[in-house]
């Protein structure tokens, strides 16, 4: 991609006159070189993977450690017969989370988003915003491009992997990603985008990967759910004009510095925070054994 | 990086690196193989050792070797395929120096009798590094059109195998070469631009010194 900040993004919608997706979908073309209706084709085919995931989602499937799994199903169940706290919207994006998550520990198919592990905060936020507010699959593709471009950004200033950032890289982005997407689903403007993406992103920062036992599992999937309501949070203060107070190009920089300077043991190694905890170790140490 | 290589790829989960990486790899290798595999050796090296079973690398790798993609959702049942389709496979750890941490030795036969012994990592994200063939060093990722010609160490099959493409109008992206020794084997790898047929593939098999070549379709992996 051309651009280097999601400032230079908004430079030019205000230069030329256009919306946060017409900048970035230019970009696009000239990127794969492919047409502004080709590459809408290749999105809608990982929208089509993201809804067929929750569709397919086996309640009864357990990971290969026994870890996780059903965890959706059981939130499912209780969204239907209570309104809880936070009423519909947020319950199914909680449960459209914890189904993505564990569909990724039971290998089933997901999308990438921006990775494996990160790969149910953006699909869960959607899902519910198709099935309760309506939103069509065509404004749903348009603002993934907002998103996607987002999470380019990111890769380019900082890192999208628990292996070089910590878990700030991975779901801190997803969060930052979908917060900005839903930012522009609900026609906010570019400004209020870069707004949405800066609130998300530093409320994630020196969030470690510990993952326990070096698998995609614990704490991974509940974090998806952390990252898709701090995303919903983060658009609906973005949409009721509230700013971010650290413009959005040095919050992804502090991003950066503050997984530079995180020790190895908090960057995806298993050996630091849940991976390192009495009952980690039990469980790792349980796997090793071949139990 | 393109737009879609932050949403996507399409994989079966639940990593990146230690599951859809995996597949590219025994996907890849089978690519270069040419045949189907019967009998394939695996060693295991470093976190894909470690953290390898629960991340279902194992049964990533056999998928590949399959001719299986990283969206299949048949990955998870390749030892049951492989059982079916006849092939044998067999899993062991190993120690390498200098190694990614996420590296794999494969070393496979085919239904032919053609053999090959690849060295691999998966650097992360599903992409891949293809390290070694046939215990020479090398360095491609598969994601161009990959051209790998296998031919003796003397002079001119370097030309021979440029003048081909360039007569038929392919363009090399980058080229690399390798050799076993002085005199002995050596390794081209050249990444192109634009699709090379079949014909033209099978005339660079034809010319003198040329051992054996592969060809890898950057659509297809």
């Amino acid at each position: 991609m051309a651009y280097n900040a999601l400032s230079e993004i908004l430079d030019i919608c205000k230069e030329r006159n256009i919306s946060f997706y017409e900048a970035v979908m230019q970009d696009t073309c000239r990127d794969t070189e492919l047409s502004e209706e080709e590459n809408r084709k290749r999105m809608s085919e990982m929208w089509r993977v993201m809804l067929e995931t929750s569709e397919d989602y086996d309640k009864n499937l357990k990971s290969r450690s026994g870890l996780v799994g059903g965890n959706g199903g059981m939130m499912e169940i209780y969204a239907k017969s209570h309104t809880g706290y936070c009423g519909e919207f947020l319950l199914m994006v909680i449960t459209e989370a914890l189904k993505m998550g564990e569909s990724n520990a039971c290998m089933k198919r997901i999308v990438a988003a921006p990775t494996a592990g990160s790969c149910g905060v953006m699909p869960a936020v959607y899902v519910a915003a198709k099935k309760l507010h309506g939103f069509s699959d065509e404004s749903i593709i348009t603002s993934m491009f907002v998103a996607a471009s987002i999470g380019q950004i990111i890769a380019k200033r900082a890192f999208i992997a628990g292996a070089t950032g910590g878990c700030q890289a991975e779901i801190g982005t997803a969060a930052a990603m979908t917060a900005g997407g839903m930012t522009a689903l609900k026609g906010g403007t570019p400004k209020q985008i870069t707004n949405a993406v800066a609130m998300a992103l530093k409320s994630m920062l020196g969030l470690v990967c510990d993952p326990v036992a070096g698998l995609v599992e614990v704490p991974c999937v509940k974090r998806n759910v952390t990252g898709a309501v701090n995303a919903v949070a983060c658009a609906e203060m973005a949409l009721a004009g509230i700013e971010s107070a650290i413009p959005v190009d040095q919050v992804i920089d502090a991003m950066r510095e503050v997984g530079e300077n995180m020790p190895s043991m908090y960057k995806e190694t298993a050996c630091g925070g849940c991976a390192n905890t009495p009952k980690g170790l039990e469980v790792a140490a349980m796997l090793e054994s071949g139990q | 990086m393109s737009v879609f290589d932050i949403l996507g790829p399409v994989m079966v989960g639940p990593s990146s690196s230690h599951t859809a990486g995996a597949v590219r790899i025994g996907y890849v290798t089978r690519v270069m193989l040419a045949e189907e595999p019967v009998q394939a050796h695996i060693q295991l090296h470093g976190s894909f050792a470690a953290t390898g079973k629960g991340h279902g690398t194992d049964t990533a790798l056999i998928a590949g070797l399959l001719g299986m993609k990283p969206s299949d959702m048949n990955v998870p049942k390749s030892f049951e395929i492989a059982r079916e389709k006849g092939l044998q496979y067999s899993f062991e750890n190993i120690n390498l120096r200098d190694a990614h941490p996420n590296t794999v030795v494969i070393n496979v036969k085919g239904k032919g009798d053609r053999c090959i012994k690849i060295q691999a990592s998966s650097i992360g994200g599903g992409r891949i590094m293809i390290n070694r063939i046939d215990d020479i060093e090398v360095n491609f990722s598969g994601e161009n059109n990959t051209l790998i010609v296998h031919n003796r160490d003397i002079p001119g099959n370097v030309s021979r195998i440029t003048s081909l493409l360039a007569a038929n109008d392919i363009n090399i992206a980058t080229m690399q070469l390798y050799r076993h020794q002085k005199g002995g084997f050596a390794v081209m790898i050249l990444e192109t631009d634009q699709d090379v047929p079949q014909d033209i593939l099978n005339s660079a098999g034809a010319l003198d010194g040329i051992i054996k070549v592969t060809y890898l379709n950057a659509v297809t992996v």
